[in-house]
């Protein structure tokens, strides 16, 4: 019974605050590629991996009170940052949902910028494609972004470093 | 002439109750209709149980893929002279467009959550496996199948092509808006979709909106947020979704702990163990799903009957509205007491929330979460609509979010009055007034 949203407010309580909504989207994705059960289902967008079911449920916690939203005004957008209340920790420990510990992981994935997250994600998207198809497809689907051979080699360890099974062997790092 | 150019000897055409007609002249888009797995979607309802509360909902899937299909025709027939739109993409654009929701399944939503599967990653496993779609696909060019599976995958680099399928201004949605409108006969779907064709302007990777037709695009937006509220998030055809939700769990549980049914569900076993092929996926349609709840309705295991029983009489669940932040504890303590008057809470006391039905509102595209429609200006620059349309502003700045409590409140009338059953019901008419399922 909300076990789904009670696994998000879980995810907050480690986070203790997250900034920017595409960064929560990747992490949430990556996390959940790499087997922290996450539920929410995810599409391709322009912009990489995007759930909207997680979009929603953010709406429902923090209309239910249980995560504080800030909106931050910057110059040619808005950044909304995100931090777990008092209710929700409340709330959370009543629910106490089933999850491994992932704390590690997501906050690897914390200190990344978005940009680079929204890779990563992007090439997890693609991860039953071999290690070339995958740095193909995302220069393809991501030709604005021009990520250059270093940053994705970066994204393959990132991936390797908090992925619970080993890669297949086109996808190990050299 | 190559099979990707061939065309039929005269324009065939579809009787259509929203678009008049369908037009067909591609010899491939009449071979692909011709398909058993696209003939499949006839037996695929597109609003799955909204019938239990709009009785002309009865409309296929095989009505709503052809309308996108005459839709992505029409505006391609637009498109066709103006400048940064590829010519050469059309046939992709009208196969993606008719295929796209090719791998749907009876009752997608709640059938999907039960057995964790996607619908998406069958359309592609249709389009790319060993079927006649892919066969016809592979005979317009080898890699052809690939190229429609990755536009209708948002994964295809040309993104203009991408977009008429699927952004927040697509094909897709306003075939469904004025289609689901028509067949529910609800009043407020509809818009002025023609319009709407004449104002769309291809800029690179995306399709823009001439200023001068943002009032049909703002119609077009309400419709999106009244047909949400008004038809698909309908409480009554929630409460249809938690009973068949539960059907299926019980189902599975039932098959888990090695029940035996009166006759072996062979067609669900491979859903069961979550390990369905592509072939016992095209196997299953709406007919067989209504067969197994007609026998279940016989069976010795006292849930799976009642269960079917509601869903095929539509004897639903009520609900009462409810409040996770307040009223959490004492759900909790409802569920320990359906346990102690013998109502397993597990499939009859539900939580029904709006994110579990996911519905994409319109949303200004903050931090580049997902395009929003732009307004291309007199002087040609691009402006997000919401910052100029005050309507739009409104609706896309309102978060509505709800959750409700779903119960048989039959099953609490029909038990001894004891101090538990009182207290039961204490607790759910203290939540408010109980919404009656009629």
């Amino acid at each position: 019974m909300l076990t789904d949203h009670a696994k998000l407010l879980r995810f907050f309580a480690e986070m203790k605050k997250v900034t920017g909504r595409k960064k929560l989207q990747k992490m949430i994705f990556i996390l959940q590629a790499c087997g922290v059960p996450f539920q929410e289902k995810y599409q391709f967008h322009i912009y990489g991996p995007y759930s909207e079911e997680l979009t929603l449920r953010m709406e429902e916690l923090c209309n239910l009170g249980f995560i504080h939203e800030e909106k931050e005004e910057k110059s040619n957008y808005a950044q909304y940052i995100y931090e777990i209340t008092d209710e929700g920790i409340d709330f959370l420990y009543q629910i106490q949902p089933d999850m491994p510990d992932f704390a590690n992981k997501a906050k690897l994935l914390q200190q990344e910028s978005s940009r680079f997250l929204e890779l990563t994600a992007t090439m997890l998207f693609f991860r039953d494609l071999t290690k070339q198809e995958v740095e193909k497809k995302v220069h393809d689907v991501k030709p604005k972004q021009n990520y250059s051979a270093t940053e994705m080699d970066r994204a393959w360890s990132l991936i390797e470093s908090i992925s619970h099974h080993q890669l297949p062997d086109n996808k190990q790092m050299h | 002439m190559t099979y990707k150019n061939e065309k039929l000897n005269e324009v065939k055409v579809f009787k259509d109750p929203v678009h008049r007609y369908v037009h067909v002249r591609d010899r491939v888009i009449w071979d692909l209709i011709a398909t058993p797995e696209f003939q499949r979607l006839r037996r695929i309802k597109q609003l799955g149980t909204s019938n239990m509360t709009f009785h002309g909902a009865e409309h296929s899937r095989f009505n709503h893929s052809l309308g996108v299909y005459e839709i992505v025709r029409r505006i391609i027939n637009k498109f066709q002279d103006k400048p940064h739109w590829n010519n050469a993409e059309r046939l992709l654009c009208l196969c993606a467009a008719l295929l796209h929701d090719l791998g749907h399944g009876p009752f997608s939503h709640s059938f999907e959550k039960v057995f964790k599967l996607d619908h998406e990653q069958f359309t592609q496993k249709i389009i790319l496996g060993d079927t006649s779609v892919n066969q016809i696909l592979e005979k317009v060019e080898p890699g052809f199948s690939q190229k429609v599976a990755d536009v209708i995958g948002k994964t295809y680099a040309d993104q203009l092509v991408v977009s008429l399928i699927s952004s927040q201004i697509d094909a897709d949605r306003m075939d469904y808006l004025q289609r689901d409108a028509y067949y529910t006969g609800v009043s407020y779907g509809h818009f002025d979709m023609e319009r709407i064709l004449r104002v769309m302007r291809p800029i690179d990777d995306q399709v823009v909106i001439k200023s001068t037709g943002m009032h049909a695009v703002e119609d077009y937006i309400m419709s999106r947020y009244q047909m949400y509220w008004q038809v698909y998030f309908h409480p009554v055809t929630r409460s249809a979704e938690v009973v068949l939700s539960k059907i299926f769990q019980r189902a599975k549980y039932l098959y888990e702990n090695d029940y035996l049914f009166k006759l072996e569900p062979t067609h669900f076993i491979s859903f069961f163990n979550e390990q369905p092929s592509l072939d016992e996926y095209l196997k299953l349609d709406e007919a067989i799903v209504f067969y197994y709840f007609q026998l279940w309705q016989e069976e010795n295991d006292d849930i799976l009957r009642d269960l079917c029983e509601r869903f095929m009489n539509r004897r639903l669940f009520q609900y009462v509205d409810f409040n996770p932040n307040q009223q959490m504890q004492q759900v909790m303590k409802l569920t320990k007491l359906f346990h102690e008057v013998g109502i397993n809470p597990d499939y009859y006391l539900v939580v029904d929330s709006s994110s579990d039905l996911p519905y994409d509102f319109y949303r200004p595209g903050e931090e580049e979460e997902r395009l929003p429609i732009h307004l291309q200006m007199p002087n040609k620059e691009l402006k997000e609509l919401s910052r100029h349309s005050d309507i739009v502003e409104a609706i896309s700045g309102k978060k509505r979010t709800d959750h409700k409590l779903y119960f048989p409140e039959d099953f609490l009338n029909e038990l001894p009055q004891s101090d538990k059953v009182k207290e039961i019901k204490e607790i759910l008419y203290g939540q408010g007034e109980v919404e009656y399922v009629d």
